[in-house]
């Protein structure tokens, strides 16, 4: 079966990305691997890296914080609280990458399931930053594992000219 | 610049500086079996066509991806395309063995 498609929608000039991406499984499934600190490391993180659920609280007000680990032992922490869970529909919360220069770069995330027909689920996330420069900006420090990719889609665009 | 990515040791090149950042001109004959001269050659190539930016220190010459290729903007959006396309995939997988341990918990009651 091939993988649904993931739409990341980022408008030049707006500080939000907006995913969107279909699964093949009902929302309470979907949610619940959205909420499971057992299943977190499963999926969350890139390919080449672990994950490490350090804090999950997943409750309005509770803090979650994960790490992910590549093969040096280099480490890359991710933390926010939770804003609103809402099973099995939406969660909101925070998002601040530790990795960055300095602190307070945070972005607002509110992710939504909706049910579709045959058991399937659409999740939507939107992440909100407090800035352009920052959406854009954000991925600065993530880019160089982008790259590959990047080169070929530009392989991909040049097949096309 | 299509003629400079459709030589697959030059793919290879501009794989590997995505992958190194940096590297001098010695340090990346020593990933081909060819001659240093004919990995210098698809250097050129890869300079010439702006996909590579070369830098002279002291005696190394130093070679890493051109940024300017593709706008920042765009390689930024792909990245995050990859990064949530990966981890989307990586989830359904989650899906599918949840799926199955439902059913099967199901069958056992």
């Amino acid at each position: 079966m091939p993988a649904n498609k993931t739409t990341v929608l980022a408008e030049q000039g707006k500080q939000e990305i907006l995913i969107t991406r279909e699964f093949d499984a009902p929302r309470e499934l979907v949610f619940k691997a959205c909420t499971d600190p057992k299943l977190i490391p499963q999926w969350w993180g890139p390919r080449y890296l672990s994950t490490e659920v350090d804090q999950m609280d997943v409750r309005p007000g509770g803090q979650w914080r994960f790490i992910n680990r590549d093969a040096e032992g280099n480490e890359y922490a991710f933390h926010g609280v939770y804003h609103e869970v809402l099973a099995p529909e939406r969660v909101i919360d925070t998002f601040e990458f530790e990795g960055l220069p300095e602190t307070g770069h945070v972005t607002l995330e509110t992710m939504k399931l909706e049910e579709l027909p045959g058991g399937r689920t659409r999740l939507t996330v939107q992440s909100v930053f407090q800035s352009v420069a920052d959406r854009d900006g954000m991925l600065q420090g993530g880019m160089q594992e982008g790259v590959n990719d990047t080169y070929d889609r530009l392989a991909e665009l040049l097949k096309k000219m | 610049m299509f003629v400079a990515l459709a030589d697959p040791t030059r793919r290879q090149i501009l794989e590997l500086l995505a992958t190194r950042g940096e590297l001098p001109a010695t340090a990346i004959y020593e990933h081909f079996p060819v001659s240093p001269q004919a990995v210098s050659q698809h250097l050129k190539v890869l300079r010439e066509a702006h996909l590579v930016v070369m830098e002279k220190q002291a005696q190394k010459r130093l070679y890493r991806l051109n940024p300017e290729t593709l706008s920042q903007f765009e390689a930024w959006v792909q990245h995050m395309q990859q990064l949530w396309s990966e981890r989307f995939d990586a989830l359904d997988q989650v899906l599918e063995r949840e799926k199955r341990r439902e059913l099967n918990n199901n069958a056992s009651k």
